[in-house]
C-alpha cells in the first residue's frame, strides 16, 4: 500500500497537467499534423488521396504573391506606426506633468475594446464613396474630390487596413509601454538629473534600453498579428476586394479553403504563412540578441 | 484513493471532449412527430419552410414534421456545412446552398440525396436549366427557388423626362440610344455596371449563347463573344458615357441603393430576385419602375438569362432519407409549393406552368410597386429565352477571378483591355 502511495506521489504532477497536455495535443497537435499532411493532398470527400507537392505549385500564382505582398508591406507599416507611436504616447502618460493622465489612459484603451466587425463596419461607412460620407465631405473641406476608398487601389486600401489596426492596437500597446515604464526605478533618472542630463538624454540612455524587453515583445506580437491580419479586411471587403488589393495571406487561405473548397491548397498556405512567420520571428529576435546568453 | 478517483474524473472528462463532437440525433419524438433539421442563409427561405411543414403535416397526419431551422450567415453556413460534408457527422437533413458554393459540394463522393424520383414526373413543367445547374451526370440533387430571369429596371420617370418610352428600346442599340437621350436631357447615367460582380457581365453574355464554360467545361471565358460584350460594356461607360461603374463595385452595397433610390440612375440589369431589394431598400422608387425583358443583340435574339439561385438539397447524413427527400419534393416541385414561391417570396417560380395561376396575379406588395400590368405576362413571354449556364467544379474559381480582378481591370482601373482581361482570367484557370 505504502508503495502505492509513492508511486501515485510521483504520478501526482503528470496528473494535474493532463488536462493541459490534452488540450495541447487534441487542439493543437493534431491540427498541426493534420494540416502538413492535408497539404500534400487532395481533399474531397471519400475520395481524398496524396497528390506529392501539386498545392504548393499552385500557390505560384498572382494571387498568392498579392497576398504575400500585402502582409508583408501590412506588417512593417503596423510596426514602423505601432512601436514609436504608443511608446512616446506612454513616456508623456507616464510624467508627472501630464494634465488628466488617467482620462487619457482610459481614452486610448477604449477602442481596444470595439469588436473588430464593429470597427470596420464604421471605417467602411465612413470611408464611404458617396460625397455625402464623413470623411469625403471632410477632405471636401480642404478642396480634395470625393474618393472611392474601398475600390480606388492599392493605396487607399492599405490606408484602411493600417487606420484600423492603428486605432485598434495604440491602446494596447501603450499598456504593454506604460507596465514597463513603471518598472523603471527612479532612482537612475534621479542619478541622471545630478549628471545634468536633458530629457531626451534620459529618454534614449535610460528609457529605451530598459524598455528593450518590452519593445522585443510588442515587436513580436506585432509580427504575429500583422501575418495574421484577416477579419479587417473581410469586414471592408467582404472577402472579395478588387484586384486583391485587400487579400492577405490569412484571406487567401479562406478563399482557398473556404470559398473554393480546396482544403489541400488552403493548407499549404497555411503552413508556408508558419515557415515565413517562424523565420521572420527568429531573425527578429536574434537581432535583438535575445539569444545571446546573459552576461 | 482520493487521487485515483481524481484520475478517474479527469479520464471521464477527457473522454468526454471526444465525445462532444458526437450531437445527438433524435428521429422520432415519443409522439411520433419527426424532427427535421434544417439550414439556411437567409432568414425568409425558412419561412418557405415552416409554412410548407404546415401544408406538409395538414395532409399526412400520420407522419408528422417538425421543422428545427437555423439561419446562418452566408459564409459561416456554407463553412460548416463543407466541413460537416467533409467530415461526415453533424450535417442537417436539408439544406440551402448557394449556387456558386454547389459546386464545393458536388466534388469526390457525393454526400447529397438524389432527387431524381421526383424530379422526373414534373420534369417538363420546370424551366428545365435550373433544375440542371444544381445536377451532375444525370442525377438532380438541389431544388431551385427561383428561374432568376435576368430583366431592365426601368425608372420610368427619368425616361419620361427625356421622352424615352420604355417599350420602344428592343435591341442594346436601342438602348444605348436611350441612353444618349437621357444623359442629353437629364445628365443622368442610363445604367450602372458591376465592377466587383458578375450580375452585369454574365446574363449578357448568355443572352448571347455564350458562358463562362461550355457545355464539356472547357474554359471560354476569353471567346469573341465575351470580348465583346465585355467590350460593349466599356463601351457604354468610357465612349457613349451613358454608364457609370456602380458605387462600390456592385448593386448589393447600401451606396447603390442610396443612389439609385434618389433617382441617380435610370435603370439598372438585375435578374428577377432583385424586386426585393426595390421594395425593402429602395421604398422611393415604388410606383416609378417598370420591369422590362432585356434588350436583343439582335433580331430574334434571346432576351434574358437564369441568375442566381439557391439550391435546396438532402444530405446522406439525414436521419430520415426518405421522409426528408419527399418533404423537400412538397415544398418545392408541387404547384403550390411554386406558388407560395411567388406569394411569400416574391421570387418568380421555376415551375412555370403556375404563372398564369390566378393566385399570382392576386395584389401583392411587388405587384403595388411595379407598374407592370401583369409580372408574368413578361415572364411567360421571355421562358423559351432562358438559356441554362455551365456549372463546374471551377466555377467557384472563375466566379472570384470574374469578381476580383476581371471586371475591375477591365471597367474601373482600364489597365487592361477587355480582351486582355478576360484572356489572361482564362488561361489561369486553364
Amino acid at each position: 500500500m505504502k508503495n502505492l502511495k509513492s508511486n501515485l506521489n510521483k504520478l501526482n504532477p503528470y496528473i494535474f497537467v493532463l488536462p493541459l497536455i490534452i488540450t495541447i495535443l487534441v487542439f493543437y497537435l493534431y491540427p498541426v499534423i493534420s494540416t502538413i499532411i492535408m497539404s500534400f493532398q487532395n481533399v474531397v470527400p471519400g475520395e481524398t488521396e496524396f497528390i506529392g507537392l501539386k498545392n504548393y505549385e499552385k500557390l505560384g500564382n498572382q494571387h498568392f504573391f498579392a497576398a504575400v505582398k500585402n502582409s508583408f508591406i501590412y506588417t512593417i507599416i503596423t510596426i514602423a506606426i505601432l512601436i514609436p507611436f504608443p511608446l512616446i504616447i506612454a513616456v508623456f502618460l507616464n510624467s508627472d506633468n501630464c494634465p488628466g493622465k488617467k482620462y487619457f489612459r482610459a481614452a486610448f484603451f477604449i477602442p481596444s475594446l470595439v469588436s473588430v466587425v464593429v470597427t470596420g463596419i464604421i471605417i467602411r461607412l465612413s470611408f464611404a464613396a458617396s460625397d455625402k460620407s464623413i470623411v469625403n465631405a471632410m477632405i471636401g473641406w480642404i478642396g480634395i474630390p470625393p474618393q472611392s476608398w474601398t475600390v480606388e487601389g492599392p493605396y487607399h486600401a492599405m490606408f484602411l487596413l493600417v487606420l484600423i489596426a492603428t486605432w485598434r492596437w495604440t491602446g494596447i500597446n501603450i499598456i504593454y509601454f506604460l507596465s514597463g515604464l513603471q518598472n523603471i526605478p527612479k532612482e537612475l533618472y534621479e542619478a541622471a538629473d545630478i549628471d545634468g542630463a536633458n530629457g531626451i538624454q534620459k529618454f534614449l540612455v535610460i528609457t529605451l534600453p530598459m524598455l528593450k524587453p518590452i519593445i522585443i515583445f510588442v515587436t513580436t506580437i506585432s509580427i504575429f498579428g500583422g501575418f495574421s491580419m484577416f477579419e479587417e479586411s473581410y469586414i471592408i471587403w467582404q472577402g472579395n476586394s478588387p484586384n486583391n488589393v485587400g487579400l492577405t495571406m490569412v484571406g487567401y487561405i479562406y478563399r482557398k479553403g473556404f470559398q473554393s473548397g480546396d482544403f489541400g491548397m488552403g493548407s499549404a498556405i497555411g503552413l508556408v504563412l508558419l515557415v515565413i512567420v517562424l523565420s521572420i520571428s527568429l531573425i527578429q529576435l536574434r537581432f535583438w540578441g535575445f539569444y545571446k546568453k546573459e552576461k | 484513493m482520493k487521487k485515483l478517483i481524481i484520475l478517474l474524473i479527469l479520464v471521464f472528462f477527457a473522454a468526454n471532449l471526444f465525445a462532444a463532437g458526437e450531437t445527438e440525433t433524435e428521429t422520432a419524438t415519443d409522439e411520433g412527430v419527426n424532427q427535421i433539421s434544417f439550414w439556411t442563409f437567409q432568414e425568409l427561405h425558412l419561412q418557405f419552410y415552416e409554412d410548407a411543414v404546415i401544408r406538409w403535416n395538414a395532409a399526412n397526419p400520420n407522419r408528422q414534421i417538425e421543422l428545427v431551422g437555423e439561419v446562418y450567415a452566408y459564409d459561416d453556413m456554407h463553412n460548416k456545412l463543407l466541413i460537416a460534408i467533409q467530415s461526415g457527422v453533424g450535417a442537417p437533413d436539408i439544406v440551402d446552398i448557394e449556387i456558386s458554393k454547389f459546386p464545393n459540394f458536388l466534388k469526390g463522393e457525393i454526400r447529397l440525396a438524389e432527387m431524381n424520383e421526383y424530379v422526373n414526373p414534373v420534369k417538363s413543367q420546370f424551366i428545365e436549366s435550373r433544375l440542371d445547374i444544381y445536377a451532375k451526370n444525370g442525377k438532380y440533387y438541389g431544388l431551385p427557388f427561383h428561374v432568376g430571369a435576368a430583366v431592365m429596371y426601368y425608372n420610368t420617370e427619368i425616361l419620361a423626362a427625356a421622352g424615352v418610352d420604355p417599350y420602344s428600346i428592343d435591341t442594346w442599340d436601342d438602348y444605348v440610344q436611350a441612353g444618349l437621350a437621357v444623359k442629353e436631357a437629364t445628365g443622368k447615367p442610363m445604367t450602372t455596371v458591376e465592377t466587383t460582380d458578375q450580375w452585369t457581365f454574365w446574363p449578357m453574355i448568355c443572352q448571347r449563347d455564350s458562358d463562362f464554360f461550355d457545355a464539356q467545361g472547357n474554359v471560354i471565358l476569353d471567346n469573341a463573344t465575351n470580348i465583346s460584350v465585355l467590350e460593349f460594356l466599356y463601351d457604354m461607360v468610357y465612349k457613349y458615357e451613358i454608364a457609370v461603374p456602380a458605387p462600390d463595385g456592385f448593386h448589393h452595397s447600401e451606396q447603390y441603393w442610396g443612389a439609385m433610390n434618389n433617382g441617380d440612375y435610370a435603370s439598372i440589369l438585375m435578374p428577377m430576385w432583385y424586386m426585393g431589394r426595390f421594395t425593402d431598400y429602395m421604398t422611393d422608387l415604388s410606383g416609378k419602375m417598370i420591369i422590362m425583358p432585356l434588350p436583343r443583340w439582335e433580331p430574334g435574339g434571346k432576351r434574358s438569362a437564369g441568375m442566381g439561385g439557391t439550391g435546396t438539397v438532402v444530405t446522406t447524413q439525414a436521419a430520415n432519407l426518405d421522409l426528408a427527400r419527399e418533404f423537400l419534393a412538397f415544398a418545392k416541385l408541387s404547384r403550390e409549393g411554386n406558388i407560395k414561391l411567388w406569394e411569400l417570396l416574391g421570387f418568380d417560380p421555376p415551375r412555370w406552368d403556375v404563372w398564369s395561376d390566378p393566385a399570382l396575379q392576386e395584389p401583392n406588395k411587388f405587384t403595388e410597386f411595379f407598374l407592370n400590368d401583369d409580372l408574368f405576362a413578361t415572364l411567360l413571354e421571355i421562358k423559351d429565352e432562358i438559356n441554362p449556364v455551365s456549372i463546374t467544379a471551377q466555377t467557384p474559381d472563375l466566379t472570384d477571378l470574374i469578381r476580383h480582378t476581371v471586371m475591375f481591370q477591365a471597367l474601373q482601373t482600364r489597365e487592361k483591355t477587355p480582351e486582355q482581361a478576360l484572356t489572361d482570367a482564362a488561361n489561369e484557370l486553364r
